[in-house]
């Protein structure tokens, strides 16, 4: 009974995913105007028949540009998080099948990693880079830290698996029957951590789509007119009251049901990597 | 003979190791962002050369001066000397010394920092606590619902709609470490009241209060120790976009002004004080769930 109702939820999250995905992705057709063309006359808009949330303050459809910075977050996220996912196999999975030194300097850099906050790491490596950047660049750069720096906790997990697989009867057996190092991990180690590296892979996920939002509101984020959902939050600093203009918090809701879909669906790639 | 008990216990708990690697990382650290300034774009250029009041002469002994830190090593070994001697360098943004920065908003940080992980603490433990006692689906159903609300939602908005709702800032801290931290309590005592000697104590009619207290709690605590030292890293991280958007002068709001600056230097040193407090609050966790599980033993 309770295993019933929990597919249901996953699979109302799998599809509420699909159509946000769906529709964003459609964009183009949708709202052909663009996210960053100017309607000067209707400044600061509240929602009408012509601009469905609204215009910001400087006029542009909110609407157009909900749908733009959704599809950049949705697109770069997964992005993001398949990189990471792959960093973590190749640091995390080859240390832990190498073992001994390998193994130990593999997780000294880990450690080093996790020991900082999160986000503060976020902060400073951004920083390091330049801030005055073209739009397009900003949000390369902006997930391309998200995947470089997010590998670390599931290269401690992977390092972990690895070491066991190492360990254990078939890959001995493998070695044994002359198998080559490099053929026995990509044959028969690397497939063997699929079920962890799916786990992380849709952890990371929501992770980058809410880090992204806290860099973007930071300023910190993709860089105007680009939008993402961090940019499009940024908007939520102006607000004076949420009853009186509640459509500025179209983003956020966004944000929080396609996060929640993704928890939905990670539980089921949880149960699949236990 | 108390000497040697005392060095001997110092040596199960692993405390020279855990301080020894304590040191390594944050010396590790401190020359990761060492090379991340050294390597930054711009390093190399200096506002202060197209000051009109400077002649040729101190225009040359600037470069000279930046001409000393291209060397990472011999940069990062300078930094160390002058930290040693209580020097932290001055900020460029701030024009001021990183030492004075940081002892005017340590305070406020640890306040801050210190007052929402005790209510996330609080809240949690409360929380799992009751839902284990109680055991009515229904309550546990609305414990994970409402940790799971927190769990989707970026730390900048809740500090955004705190200062729309005066809600005090700490609170947001806590909103985002609970969830965390209730799922695993939860998740902890949960599994310690399925264990075999629990359902033995039921069967002999022991008090639920006895139970909770002398036999879950006991077996959870050294686990939920581990969990405090990483609930001081989220709620660190979680200062930042706190700090920053509620106008509140802590580490915090300082780390996002160097950041937005690119003032490197300060950034590097704050590097170094995140790092050297969280695996301080990571080792002390570690050093004391193994004393706990050694009592136990």
């Amino acid at each position: 009974m309770r295993i019933g109702r929990a597919t249901t939820w996953r699979g109302a999250a799998c599809a509420v995913l699909l159509l946000v995905a769906g529709v964003s992705l459609a964009a183009n057709w949708i709202a052909p105007e663009g996210y960053a063309k100017q309607y000067r006359e209707a400044a600061d808009a509240p929602p009408s028949h012509a601009h469905w949330l609204g215009t910001d303050e400087i006029g542009r459809d909110r609407f157009a540009r909900v749908l733009y910075g959704t599809r950049i977050s949705l697109l770069l996220a997964p992005a993001a998080a398949l990189l990471s996912t792959l960093m973590a196999a190749l640091i995390g999975g080859l240390s832990g099948y190498l073992g001994g030194a390998w193994s130990r300097a593999a997780m000294a850099v880990t450690d080093l990693f996790l020991s900082l906050p999160w986000l503060f790491l976020l902060i400073t490596v951004r920083a390091v880079l330049p801030l005055n950047v073209s739009p397009l660049f900003s949000v390369l750069v902006t997930f391309l830290i998200l995947g470089l720096l997010g590998w670390t906790s599931a290269a401690r997990v992977l390092c972990a698996t690895s070491a066991t697989l190492r360990d254990s009867d078939f890959v001995r057996q493998a070695r044994a029957s002359g198998i080559g190092a490099v053929r026995l991990f990509w044959m028969h180690v690397l497939p063997n951590l699929k079920p962890v590296l799916y786990a992380q892979f849709w952890i990371s996920i929501p992770a980058f789509i809410l880090s992204e939002a806290n860099l973007g509101i930071l300023g910190l984020g993709v860089a105007e007119p680009m939008p993402s959902w961090g940019s499009l939050l940024k908007e939520l600093e102006g607000l004076v009251s949420v009853g009186e203009e509640p459509w500025k918090l179209v983003p956020l809701i966004l944000l929080a049901i396609v996060v929640t879909s993704f928890q939905f669906v990670l539980a089921r790639q949880e149960e699949a990597a236990a | 003979m108390l000497r040697g008990v005392i060095a001997k216990r110092i040596a199960q708990l692993g405390i020279v190791r855990h301080g020894l690697a304590l040191i390594a990382t944050v010396l590790l650290g401190g020359l990761l962002s060492a090379v991340l300034v050294r390597f930054a774009p711009g390093f190399d250029s200096d506002e202060q050369e197209l000051d009109l009041h400077l002649n040729s002469q101190s225009i040359q002994a600037l470069r000279q001066a930046r001409l000393d830190q291209h060397n990472i090593f011999h940069f990062y070994l300078h930094s160390l000397n002058r930290a040693a001697h209580g020097d932290l360098g001055t900020s460029i943004s701030l024009g001021q010394p990183v030492t004075t920065l940081l002892r005017q908003r340590i305070p406020l940080t640890v306040r801050l920092v210190g007052l929402g992980l005790a209510t996330a603490w609080l809240l949690a433990l409360g929380l799992a606590l009751s839902a284990a006692w109680i055991r009515i689906a229904a309550y546990d159903a609305l414990n994970t619902f409402l940790s799971g609300i927190f769990l989707c939602l970026p730390a900048a908005v809740l500090a955004l709609l705190s200062v729309l709702w005066r809600v005090p800032a700490a609170l947001v801290i806590a909103s985002i470490v609970f969830p965390q931290l209730y799922r695993y309590a939860r998740n902890l005592l949960a599994q310690g009241y399925a264990s075999p000697h629990i359902i033995t104590a039921r069967a002999k009619g022991i008090a639920e209060l006895r139970i909770l207290f002398w036999h879950v709690i006991p077996v959870a605590a050294p686990e939920l120790l581990a969990v405090a030292g990483i609930s001081v890293s989220l709620a660190v991280g979680t200062a930042i976009p706190v700090e920053a958007l509620c106008g509140l002068a802590g580490i915090g709001h300082l780390a996002w002004q160097a950041a937005l600056a690119r003032d490197l230097p300060l950034l590097m040193n704050i590097t170094i004080l995140v790092t050297l407090v969280t695996l301080l609050a990571n080792s002390t966790a570690d050093v004391i769930g193994k004393a706990l599980r050694g009592h136990e033993a």
